[in-house]
């Protein structure tokens, strides 16, 4: 019956106007590509001219299925892409600049939380979110009990002394770990955006394009980061093998805390057999300077889209965009809304798990990547001389510098 | 079909059997022509492209392309990341390939000898062959964790402190290294096996009579006759190394080639320049470069390693 409603209704529409059928790509994600089908059919409901087909590719080849499709001037009209990827898609003129009298700037900025200025590339706005991410401290709240540790540490002198603690057994042997420390899990970003500001510096250069963290407060920063390892031994690197190893590990209740995004939310509610919670992540004591890393996805219009295209896919990022969408899209997948007036809402700032997250956005930086992977590299090779070779702090972060000011180079040459 | 019964009919019998025979080599060609025609299209034609392609700064996430000639092969000679890969390449191959090979050897030898239970013995040996690649690696990602692995374990009962394996850049390679000769046993002891059961008993038998020790029927029989099997083991091992990469990206999966590209092989950094950062045309240049490098080393092996022996 309501398929014979649907097909009358599809048949009615065609004879007034040929509808639109746009193209949309996310990655595959269970309870987002659901959820995107519940906002098609919504979508579709409220504009009968328009139609959505949503298509779905695995997580790891996502990237390069998108990118393949670009000289091809194939693939979709609206596209879901992690925003480090956004610089690296503008130039090759794969996206168009969202048109300014639909999405004024000015209202953006008003609207949205700021770290999404990343999005603005040459005074432009080429995409926008749904939903963004910020990390914070993931703890175990049975270990804390069970190590003497009485309350949540809230500056960083506090964190080293509970996963003191907490951590069983030294390197390469241990049994379980205070902090579970993963240069190339989260903490990486954390160390970049997070610490180096705490340190009074800055990791770039306000347009992106230069370095700026072989300073004295990226040596401090790095000297800090590596020391959790060296000098107070609190957890290993790759403590369970397996690409999500901190994680895992944290689920499996042999680690105190660890720091991680929003997004690992729903693995560790579903895993973790234990009691936890979720704290915003340590200041350094008489200080307080916060500082958070955000990351976000995007939607975005392709060069594709042209004329009626082009003004059903305004209408859909619209949709996309919308407050409603955002507070479906909390419920349903448990991202964080990306807009400011959601975010500040009072029970989803007294949330006990997506509380910290939401108190950090203010503050939260997010890094405008031109190659993420070989920028990470840079870092968590920089990181492992140190941990793994023995080198110094110093030479450390003089060496992600170079690496990673080469690759920037090479990109804005 | 009608058509030969018809000429059968139409000629002499002698001619027919030429015709018959001019038949049969012509269907020949036509089964080795489709396979020849699949090759030239998904081997020899990407081999092409990717020759022509390396002379490009190809980035697939540009609209030009624009030709830069022999500036991707320049820039080869200075990369680090490269020439580390490539040294680790060649480290792969100088410990895998002879340690397969000989130790292969070691144990076909061995199970020649095995009576009671000779098949469970075999599928033992021959089992990690055919375990999936990724499963194997994760596997020993467990056995050799400096934390939990029973491979530490066992070392501090021997008084030996434990050791970071796979975490460290210095044992890294050895332990990757282990891994693939550990599975490549199995299908070397098979190719052993049918090479040992291939020599006649007889060769054994009169050297016995002549007095000769199992040492020099070793040396004068076994090993010369398995000079056929044996350069199929070099050759195919050697391009096997060469082309090193599932185990590899298996073993660190959040540091493919780590810690700090202590594991990383040539083949991995096309895929991470190729696939990872979209820099098709320096790809291809490695490509190219890994392709010269495989095909002058199987023309030497071949060249001098093949020996024909009278007996």
């Amino acid at each position: 019956m309501k398929h014979l409603v649907t097909l009358a209704l599809a048949l009615t529409v065609t004879a007034s106007a040929a509808p639109v059928t746009l193209t949309y790509w996310q990655y595959d994600y269970a309870s987002k590509v659901s959820t995107m089908n519940d906002l098609i059919k919504k979508f579709e409901a409220q504009n009968p001219d328009i139609k959505i087909k949503q298509e779905t590719f695995p997580y790891d080849a996502y990237n390069q299925k998108v990118a393949s499709s670009v000289p091809a001037g194939q693939g979709p009209d609206v596209v879901n892409m992690f925003y480090g990827w956004l610089p690296q898609y503008v130039d090759s003129g794969y996206l168009q600049p969202l048109p300014a009298k639909d999405f004024p700037t000015a209202a953006i900025e008003r609207d949205f939380v700021p770290m999404i200025k990343t999005s603005k590339i040459g005074g432009k706005y080429y995409a926008l979110p749904t939903s963004v991410r910020t990390l914070a401290v993931f703890y175990n709240k049975d270990l804390f009990k069970a190590s003497g540790v009485l309350t949540p540490p809230r500056t960083w002198e506090d964190f080293i002394a509970a996963s003191q603690k907490i951590v069983k057994g030294a390197p390469p042997r241990f049994t379980q770990l205070g902090f579970g420390i993963q240069p190339d899990g989260q903490d990486y970003h954390m160390l970049r955006e997070v610490l180096v500001r705490q340190y009074g510096g800055s990791p770039y250069s306000a347009d992106g394009k230069t370095v700026t963290y072989d300073s004295a407060a990226g040596l401090k920063a790095m000297t800090f980061y590596t020391d959790l390892y060296t000098k107070y031994k609190l957890g290993t690197p790759n403590f369970f093998p397996g690409n999500n190893s901190y994680r895992d590990a944290f689920i499996a209740g042999k680690v105190g805390m660890i720091i991680d995004g929003s997004f690992a939310v729903a693995t560790i509610q579903k895993g973790a057999k234990f009691n936890w919670g979720v704290m915003t992540l340590p200041t350094f004591k008489g200080s307080s300077v916060r500082s958070n890393f955000g990351s976000y996805w995007v939607n975005g219009i392709t060069k594709n889209a042209k004329g009626d295209k082009l003004a059903a896919s305004v209408k859909f990022l619209k949709f996309l965009t919308s407050a409603e969408t955002q507070r479906t899209w909390l419920e349903n997948v448990g991202e964080i809304p990306a807009g400011k007036k959601l975010s500040s809402d009072a029970t989803l700032r007294r949330d006990p798990v997506y509380g910290p997250f939401v108190a950090s956005l203010p503050f939260a930086h997010s890094t405008l990547f031109v190659d993420e992977a070989g920028q990470r590299k840079a870092w968590v090779d920089a990181i492992n001389t140190v941990i793994l070779q023995g080198a110094t702090p110093a030479s450390a972060i003089k060496r992600a510098a170079t690496d990673e000011q080469k690759i920037l180079n090479e990109y804005y040459k | 079909m009608s058509i030969t019964s018809k000429s059968a009919q139409a000629r002499p019998p002698r001619r027919a059997a030429g015709s018959m025979k001019r038949q049969q080599t012509r269907t020949a060609y036509l089964f080795l022509g489709l396979p020849l025609l699949f090759f030239l299209i998904v081997r020899f034609l990407p081999t092409l492209m990717a020759l022509r392609m390396s002379l490009f700064d190809w980035n697939i996430l540009k609209e030009v392309q624009p030709f830069v000639g022999l500036e991707n092969y320049a820039r080869l000679a200075q990369d680090d990341r490269f020439l580390g890969a490539l040294k680790n390449t060649a480290l792969y191959t100088v410990i895998g390939v002879p340690a397969q090979i000989a130790l292969g050897l070691a144990v076909a030898l061995m199970l020649g000898r095995v009576t009671v239970l000779r098949g469970l013995y075999r599928a033992l040996y021959f089992a990690p062959y055919v375990t999936p690649i990724v499963a194997a690696a994760w596997v020993w990602q467990w056995l050799f964790s400096p934390q939990f692995g029973p491979v530490n374990t066992f070392l501090t009962w021997l008084h030996i402190p434990p050791q970071a394996f796979l975490t460290s850049p210095s044992q890294a390679l050895g332990t990757t290294a282990a891994l693939i000769v550990w599975q490549n046993l199995g299908f070397q002891i098979v190719l052993f096996l049918a090479g040992l059961a291939a020599i006649p008993r007889t060769f054994y038998e009169a050297a016995e009579i002549d007095g000769a020790t199992g040492l020099q029927a070793f040396r004068s029989i076994t090993l010369p006759l398995l000079n056929p099997t044996m350069v199929f083991s070099v050759v195919t091992g050697t391009i096997s190394y060469l082309q090193l990469f599932t185990q590899v990206v298996n073993l660190n999966f959040t540091d493919q080639g780590g810690p700090l590209g202590s594991t990383m092989t040539v083949a991995l950094y096309i895929y991470q320049l190729a696939f990872g950062r979209f820099q098709m045309g320096y790809a291809s240049a490695v490509t190219v470069v890994l392709f010269v490098i495989i095909l002058l080393i199987t023309v030497i092996q071949l060249k001098f390693l093949t020996r024909r022996y009278d007996v």
